[in-house]
């Protein structure tokens, strides 16, 4: 087991990204084995990242130095910086690994019948495993220009998937703006990257950190890193691709980009606690985020509610939902250093973050359940469905699980994580719980119009009755489970996943010590 | 148990209390007549007028929180002319929130 857990970050990229281009050969022969196969993938990898995960929170960050005699040396002899690829898994990286892997298995199961009447499936789980590759190389990767690298892999393969059913012009529209807008913020980011390595010769992000000096131009990468991924993850004002490209997605690729989005703010996060952790960026960093979080949660929401198109207002709530963690997180970033940090600042970052899984859960299963109203009525119009509890009992149970939750209603997880964040930003400043709160008042109010429009009424006559498939109900069953056991025990989650998470996020000093040795 | 910064929340208890409220429903509910089976008091009541047919009452999610909208019509107006559609204007604000960004950072970045 301990090889497994030594080489654990290495094999929980390479084996998809194998498994990737293993899947079109497979599928050439069989595609009940390429099924079989891609499944067989996402189950070693959740089973994985659950036990490396436990490893990471109990013990602490790992190392792998790709390449090195030995993985947890960093820095070569003949060199006073690490040059080789490196990859630092502390508790952040290991609890966005673990929503990846997690969702991924929910999509995979859910695709098996959802797809199964399209072409091109040799493809489509192939772009899916480069997904999971791209996140995870994202969230795991210790240098600047890996980081990039991956960013890259993950945009390219959601555009593709957003296209995947091209027979739909607003499928290629949209797929069309994602890569744009991905392709706008990948040089972004590469600029900024190569404007740090041009200033200090290095890319790792601990040798950066130790090394930066809080000049100009760093302020200007700073700039060009904050914007990029604040886009990529959605924040308002930079949001108008969300609902164009989330909205015409296959519903299970839906639920990827959710959390494909998040690697993106994860990256805003890394970038702002640990490249930028030491300098005198941080509190302005800190303002902007809640900026962004506030913008988001308010447009988001009050854009939801006008919509028609089921997915397009789920679009916007995915919006309003990453202002909540913008929020929790920026309210930390902004007391970092400041003696309320250990109470409400920690508290703050642990609501925001706690909110990203409960996001990824609930969001998730609801982008699922739409995707199962598609399955069966062939349309996305509010106006023209009606009565579907009559006959989809369990999706009916799944969305209305995925509605209270988001809603923030207790028992369910989405309170406990909003919880958090209510009490804690009110030392910031009281107008951020209450718009918090109201945010949380709309979001109900739009999911019961939803309810209401979709489950009620008179049965449609045109309808085919019974549930959807089997498979796409375990893929709901999934992250139902996931729903309700956040909800049962937030505590335990918090205690054992999210504050080693928070902590992790929150010390600079430990992320570069574990590389550099001082 | 979740502790927060103010106190704590356990959604054990709130499950508890939630059975007793739905016990106390129970227990209300039967009191009511057993062999009452509704009849033209249940019936919905428009004014006298005839009630549709089930298809035409249901109401349609264009028209829920159709006041709602209407008295916001002037923020609505503005977010709705905000949302294009037009990729050139994606990447204008992209490049103009960078530039707000760089502005800021520049005047507020050392506080």
């Amino acid at each position: 087991m301990s090889y497994v857990l030594l080489h654990a970050p290495a094999l929980l990229i390479a084996i998809p990204l194998f498994a990737a281009f293993l899947t079109p050969i497979i599928d050439r022969f069989s595609k009940r084995a390429r099924n079989i196969f891609v499944l067989a993938v996402l189950i070693i990898e959740e089973i994985l990242m659950i036990i490396f995960a436990w490893d990471v929170f109990t013990n602490g960050i790992h190392i792998y130095t790709m390449g090195a005699p030995n993985p947890t040396s960093t820095v070569p002899l003949q060199s006073a910086v690490p040059v080789r690829i490196v990859l630092e898994v502390d508790g952040m990286s290991a609890f966005m690994g673990l929503i990846s892997t997690t969702v991924s298995l929910a999509a995979g199961f859910y695709s098996i019948a959802f797809v199964r009447k399209e072409t091109g499936q040799g493809r489509y789980y192939t772009l899916l495993l480069l997904m999971l590759v791209g996140m995870l190389g994202m969230e795991f990767t210790g240098d600047m220009f890996n980081l990039f690298v991956f960013f890259e892999i993950l945009s390219i393969a959601s555009a593709a998937l957003v296209a995947y059913r091209s027979y739909y012009g607003d499928a290629v529209e949209g797929a069309f703006k994602y890569l744009i807008i991905s392709s706008i913020a990948g040089p972004m980011v590469l600029f900024a990257v190569a404007l740090l390595y041009g200033e200090y010769g290095v890319l790792n992000i601990a040798a950066l950190a130790k090394a930066m000096n809080s000049t100009t131009l760093d302020m200007i990468a700073l700039v060009l890193l904050i914007s990029a991924f604040a886009m990529k993850c959605g924040a308002v004002p930079m949001h108008f691709w969300v609902p164009d490209s989330y909205t015409v997605a296959p519903a299970s690729i839906t639920a990827m980009l959710v959390v494909a989005s998040q690697a993106s703010l994860y990256a805003l996060f890394r970038i702002c606690f640990t490249l930028y952790g030491n300098t005198p960026y941080v509190a302005t960093s800190g303002a902007i985020l809640i900026l962004f979080g506030l913008l988001s949660m308010f447009i988001g929401v009050t854009m939801a509610i006008p919509q028609k198109d089921i997915k397009r207002l789920m679009s916007y709530h995915a919006i309003s939902q990453t202002g909540y963690m913008l929020l929790g997180v920026g309210a930390g970033l902004c007391l970092l250093g400041n003696p309320d940090f250990s109470t409400y600042g920690m508290a703050a970052m642990e609501g925001g973050i706690f909110h990203i899984f409960n996001h990824a859960l609930y969001k998730g299963l609801l982008f699922l359940t739409a995707g199962a109203i598609f399955y069966k009525t062939k349309t996305r119009n509010l106006n023209e469905i009606r009565g579907l509890a009559h006959s989809m009992k369990f999706t009916t149970i799944f969305f209305l699980i995925g509605a209270f939750s988001i809603a923030g209603l207790p028992p369910f997880n989405g309170f406990a994580s909003k919880l958090l964040i209510y009490e804690s930003v009110y030392h910031v400043n009281p107008i951020l719980s209450i718009i918090a709160m109201l945010v949380s008042i709309l979001t109900l109010a739009s999911f019961m119009k939803v309810f209401h429009s979709a489950f009620m009424g008179p049965a449609m006559k045109d309808v085919e009755k019974g549930e959807v498939p089997k498979s796409m109900l375990f893929g709901m069953i999934v992250l139902t489970a996931g729903i309700i056991l956040f909800s049962v025990a937030p505590g335990w989650v918090v205690n054992h996943i999210v504050h080693p998470a928070a902590q992790s996020l929150a010390n600079q000093s430990a992320y570069i010590q574990a590389v550099m040795g001082d | 148990m979740l502790r927060t910064p103010g106190g704590y929340w356990d959604p054990v208890i709130w499950l508890l209390a939630f059975v007793v409220a739905i016990l106390i429903v129970y227990i209300i509910r039967a009191f009511g007549r057993s062999d009452y089976k509704g009849g033209e008091q249940t019936k919905p009541f428009l004014s006298g007028m005839e009630v549709p047919n089930e298809d035409a009452l249901h109401v349609k999610a264009g028209n829920i929180y159709w006041g709602f909208m209407r008295a916001l019509e002037g923020y609505y107006d503005v977010l709705r002319r905000g949302h294009t559609g037009i990729i050139n204007d994606y990447v204008a604000w992209f490049v103009g929130i960078s530039a707000i960004l760089f502005v800021v950072f520049l005047i507020l970045g050392v506080i």
